[in-house]
């Protein structure tokens, strides 16, 4: 009997070069200035994209198969999740205040970054990068589904879920991540790429995966630790190709070097105030906690970014401004954001409370240089408003900052007791900021910022809902009484401990 | 170019006088004093008094620091935009050359209740 003849199958490089630069042709009748046009404004030299070095080497195939995959086992556990009454084995429901703000904040940031990446992905004349920026823009969409698949199930029973896309847009601590992306999706696809790609993906991404999800895990919430999961190895994916993205350009032109710098600087500034909203979440809204935000910084921020830094010193990469600075405000950033939320809680889709005195212990011991000395004082005022029936609310609408848009709130480095107050006056306007840092961002590109959109003044100029905050609540889709305030008394707290003690007793 | 971008790119500012009919935006601030977190937003006209802007936008936010009650508004120290001011309690916010997204600053340096423990 005759053997049947196998065709010879393809080896993996083979694959992989069909697959990727294969798919890539030189222009006959139109210039490549015409179909990338967007490839030489901001500064960046390319010679040869062919020196581009795909870090993982990996093809459409492969990728479906491996998301499937995952997709697969993903949703597998969220049904176990729906059907396990799974929202009853967390901690308490004060815990869901912080996924309510990663869903409000961050999940449509991972869309956006879908949005850029696909933008990117067209704008780059390499195949490589378009490529690998076209999987990381399926990767982040992906993020997004599972994101929002997850807590739907939380928005069953829960307040604050509902809207968290209009919100992502229209409410106040949320713009400090959607003009975070804002920004980078109006910058050129280069520094779209070190702003998301390198700054936010290789060196912050840690900060917001890993303390987060381990709190997830740490509070019982199957479906954010599902998630987390479902999206850590893409996560070691997009580090790689951020940090592949930055050798490159280094290594193409030295000309490059002092733009990368510049865009370095300012998105280490940028990441650093949305990342305050993540130390908030550690230290105050995760009833069993995984660590401070300040240790969470020392070991991915400082122990990472040293070892990132020192290898990057080759190319003439100096640490980012401010990245000093860190040494002292990782002690304070979350104590001032905590409060300033706490004050506005009536607008905000999430609940707050004053710690209890067993948390201010937590907090004494892990901010020992700080946390008796300037905050606890202000928790005990509070404290002592509250008992005597007059609740601590801040109906005064705070200052933002021009650039990343969170209230003014954060100390002068080097005085805990003044706020850092930094004003510039352009074409005879005049604008604010937080830091050294966001004024330096503005004075690079003030056209830029002049048009940001301040939820506080928009307010004022009638262009929320009308005027007056019941209007404003319902443009924000806020259920006042209900959504917002204090989290004890609240809707979300008496159902779960009524639902909770169901499951525990025969009452 | 103010702004990395392959025309010449001239922004719209959002926040212009104009936009806040007849309006303005003063920022206040009571130093040393972080209760509030933030220095806040007074609407005001430009025409109203100063005295009016003390007493209707400012004062009402600061009762729940422990100091307010302790405040001399004759005494307090102030400064617009980060330079020392003596304001005009009877002139206007315009009379006092309070510009539309101004900030005053105002200290009142023997009260801190609050401030930090040494």
């Amino acid at each position: 009997m005759d053997m049947k003849a196998t065709k010879k199958k393809i080896g993996m490089k083979e694959k992989y070069r069909l697959l990727t630069r294969d798919l890539g042709w030189e222009t006959t009748y139109q210039t490549k200035e015409d179909i990338y046009p967007y490839a030489t404004y901001e500064g960046i030299k390319i010679h040869d994209w062919d020196k581009w070095e795909d870090p993982f080497r990996l093809t459409m195939d492969s990728y479906w198969k491996y998301q499937a995959e995952k997709e697969r086992k993903f949703y597998a556990i969220i049904d176990a999740h729906a059907q396990n009454n799974g929202h009853l084995n967390i901690t308490d429901a004060s815990y869901l205040s912080a996924l309510k703000i990663f869903l409000q904040a961050i999940s449509p940031a991972e869309y956006a970054s879908h949005k850029g990446f696909a933008r990117v992905g067209r704008e780059f004349p390499g195949v490589g990068p378009q490529v690998a920026c076209q999987m990381q823009s399926i990767d982040e969409i992906r993020h997004a589904q599972t994101q929002i698949h997850a807590m739907s199930n939380y928005n069953k029973y829960y307040n604050g879920f509902h809207a968290f896309a209009d919100q992502r847009d229209r409410i106040w601590y949320t713009s400090v991540a959607r003009s975070f992306f804002d920004d980078a999706m109006s910058a050129g696809p280069f520094e779209f790429i070190i702003a998301i790609g390198f700054s936010f993906e290789y060196v912050l991404t840690n900060l917001l995966f890993v303390p987060f999800m381990s709190g997830a895990a740490y509070n019982g919430d199957m479906a954010t630790v599902t998630f987390g999961f479902s999206a850590q190895s893409d996560e070691a994916r997009h580090m790689t190709l951020g940090l592949e993205c930055i050798k490159f350009m280094l290594e193409q032109d030295p000309d490059n070097l002092p733009i990368v710098q510049k865009w370095l600087d300012k998105w280490f500034g940028r990441g650093m105030r949305l990342l305050t909203l993540v130390g908030t979440m550690m230290d105050y809204m995760l009833p069993k906690r995984v660590m401070s935000w300040s240790e969470a910084w020392e070991i991915y921020g400082e122990e990472n970014g040293k070892a990132l830094f020192n290898d990057l010193a080759r190319y003439g990469i100096r640490p980012p401004k401010g990245w000093d600075l860190t040494g002292e405000s990782k002690e304070h950033v979350s104590h001032q954001l905590m409060l300033g939320l706490y004050q506005w809680r009536f607008g905000t889709s999430f609940h707050g409370w004053i710690p209890s005195n067993d948390d201010m212990d937590w907090l004494s011991s892990k901010y020992p240089n700080t946390f008796d000395k300037y905050y606890r004082p202000r928790w005990d005022h509070i404290k002592k408003l509250e008992a005597e029936g007059k609740p601590f609310k801040n109906y005064g609408l705070p200052k933002l900052c021009q650039t990343c848009q969170l209230p003014a709130l954060f100390t002068e480095p080097g005085d805990p007791t003044s706020l850092c107050q930094r004003e510039v006056t352009y074409k005879k306007e005049k604008y604010h900021f937080c830091s050294d840092s966001c004024q330096d961002t503005f004075n690079q590109e003030p056209e830029k910022y002049i048009q940001a959109w301040l939820p506080m003044t928009q307010l004022f100029q009638g262009n929320s809902g009308g005027g007056g905050l019941d209007a404003w609540m319902d443009w924000v889709s806020l259920q006042d009484g209900v959504d917002n305030g204090d989290y004890h008394g609240s809707e979300d707290q008496k159902n779960f401990d009524a639902w909770k003690s169901m499951t525990t007793s025969n009452k | 170019m103010a702004v990395t971008a392959n025309y010449e790119y001239v922004g719209v500012p959002a926040d212009t006088l104009a936009n806040f009919h007849g309006n303005q935006i003063v920022y206040a601030c009571w130093d040393q004093h972080l209760l509030l977190a933030a220095p806040f937003i007074c609407f005001v006209t430009p025409e109203s008094l100063f005295k009016d802007m003390v007493t209707g936008s400012i004062m009402p936010l600061l009762e729940s620091d422990p100091d307010f009650a302790a405040i001399d508004w004759s005494k307090v120290e102030w400064l617009k935009s980060n330079q020392p001011f003596t304001p005009d309690f009877e002139a206007s916010i315009a009379g006092n050359g309070i510009g539309h997204k101004d900030q005053v600053r105002f200290r009142t340096p023997n009260l801190n209740t609050l401030r930090a423990i040494d």
